[in-house]
């Protein structure tokens, strides 16, 4: 067997909603330049609902491919539901990715919540801060 | 295909291959057996063993057939640290950027009370004969630095260290692995006490290599057995295998010149031409190197996406990143050398040999700088850097 599934390549090789965005409603950046890996999620955001997104990242074939495909779970989507997109959902939905790879669908999972928390702090929309805590320096303590 | 990652391992030649069938589908009794059939086996050993003597100018006595060269390392070190102990020497000097199968097993003797100190490489990746006797004391057991380094090509003063050793009456060993066929060799002018090499570096088959060792130095087994290898290793002897590496290390001795020729002519292109790419750096030293091994690193990608469209496009090549050796930090070699974890996690090793053509340097020149260029389109840390929002750490 491969490394990665046919899904993750295929993700990684023609990635879905790359690029950036000019005056995004909401923006997420996580991960770091030490780790290796930084993802960059933009949303627009019409009647909470994500109408469109992009994505930015540096990173490994898993970690673009994570995040093309979450892009792909989350576009269309309302806010409240974008927000139950697990790193678990995206590594099922890329057909699994290698033990030592599974950050990368964590890292998917938080840049979208950061873009999320963005829009809710520019928009003064008040939240649960429990919601959005992160396990990414744990991740990669 | 282009086959650029040599240092990882070789086609086999056709010399190899033939050297091998007949000790396959004719001479296939065990060396050890009494019998005419079981002793022809024995002899066309003995004849190997003779035969990669003569490539390492050593003596047959000294030459022990293993399983390659992690095995070999291990022996070497390992024979070494328990001769140390005896006389109450536990100090063993090495470098911060050798081979696992080197750091693995001092890891291992540290635990067992040694003292291991690793020699700074600098930028370049040399470790001078001064460091070396500088760091040597009256409890030093060993000194095991590598000929040449499988990242980054860099090339040792081994002569010079082994002298330094011999001087001081210290034993040198060198993992010669990625040396080995490709630079010349000799362990009685190099003052090299006991060297590993690997039969699959220089187009022979893999699970074979050699310890040399030389006469006089106790060693100690790693496999326990039989009387193979005199008493040294156990396990029948694999001698289609050996037979294979002997002739490849033969054919690739004598023609290191004539290939190594050809290799830079190679080498020169690609490092122009990747030295183009902005805010890229080349690692390893400028004269003493392997001259199939070049190494870079990018800025603001990430060496695993690369090497992945490397491969859509046809290309075998190999990087130091993370996400390549399976564990979060980047290459210890380019942590050595003092690259950031940023710029090691964007490193690039193509490793040619003289079976590559100038239509594959033409190919790996077009590739590289547009995968480059596609990766640094989509990473958000490059155009942070673009932007001013973050400084670039490689120089344009």
């Amino acid at each position: 067997m491969s490394l990665y599934s046919e899904k993750v390549m295929d993700h990684f090789r023609n990635p879905r909603n790359v690029g950036s965005m000019e005056n995004a409603d909401g923006v997420g950046e996580v991960g770091n330049a030490k780790c290796g890996d930084i993802m960059k999620i933009y949303l627009k955001i019409d009647d909470n609902v994500v109408t469109d997104v992009k994505f930015e990242t540096f990173g490994c074939g898993s970690a673009i491919a994570s995040s093309s495909m979450a892009t792909e779970m989350i576009k269309g989507k309302p806010l409240d539901e974008i927000l139950t997109v697990t790193n678990k959902a995206v590594t099922e939905a890329l057909d699994g990715l290698p033990a030592h790879k599974l950050h990368c669908s964590v890292l998917a999972e938080e840049a979208i919540r950061a873009a999320v928390k963005d829009y809710y702090d520019k928009n003064g929309i008040a939240y649960d801060a429990a919601q959005f805590s992160t396990s990414c320096a744990a991740c990669h303590a | 295909m282009i086959y650029a990652d040599n240092a990882a391992t070789t086609q086999m030649s056709r010399k190899a291959i033939e050297a091998m069938l007949p000790y396959m589908e004719e001479v296939w009794g065990n060396p050890s057996s009494l019998y005419v059939f079981g002793q022809k086996a024995k002899e066309a050993l003995d004849e190997a063993r003779e035969r990669v003597a003569a490539c390492l100018g050593a003596s047959a006595g000294g030459i022990y057939f293993t399983s390659g060269g992690s095995e070999a390392d291990n022996q070497a070190i390992l024979s070494a640290a328990k001769a140390g102990e005896k006389k109450g020497k536990k100090h063993i000097i090495s470098t911060a950027f050798e081979h696992h199968a080197v750091l693995h097993t001092l890891e291992k003797l540290k635990k067992d009370g040694f003292e291991i100190e690793l020699l700074d490489v600098h930028e370049n990746g040399i470790v001078s004969p001064e460091q070396v006797a500088k760091a040597i004391r009256d409890d030093t057991a060993l000194v095991t630095i590598m000929y040449a380094n499988n990242e980054i090509g860099s090339v040792q003063p081994i002569a010079e260290i082994g002298a330094v050793c011999r001087e001081r009456r210290v034993l040198f060993h060198t993992d010669a692995v990625q040396a080995a066929g490709h630079l010349p060799i000799d362990v009685q002018k190099q003052n090299i006490d006991m060297l590993s090499l690997s039969g699959h570096k220089f187009h022979g088959p893999k699970g074979v290599g050699v310890l040399y060792a030389r006469k006089g130095i106790p060693l100690t087994n790693v496999i326990e057995g039989g009387a193979q290898e005199r008493g040294k290793r156990g396990g029948t002897e694999n001698v289609p295998a050996i037979m294979g590496m002997t002739a490849a290390l033969e054919d690739a001795c004598a023609h290191i010149e004539e290939n190594n020729e050809k290799i830079l002519k190679l080498r020169e292109r690609l490092v122009e031409g990747l030295t183009k790419i902005p805010h890229s750096v080349q690692n390893g030293d400028r004269e003493h190197f392997l001259p199939g091994t070049i190494s870079f690193c990018f800025e603001g990608i990430e060496g695993e996406s690369l090497l992945l469209l490397l491969d859509d496009k046809g290309i075998c090549a190999s990087s130091g990143s993370a996400c390549t050796s399976g564990s979060l930090d980047p290459s210890h070699v380019l942590l050595a050398i003092g690259r950031p974890h940023e710029v090691a996690h964007g490193s690039l090793r193509l490793s040619i040999g003289e079976n590559n053509t100038e239509e594959d340097v033409d190919q790996i020149l077009k590739a590289v700088p547009e995968v480059v260029g596609y990766l640094r389109g989509i990473s958000p840390l490059w155009k942070d850097k673009l932007a001013g929002k973050r400084e670039f750490l490689l120089p344009e």
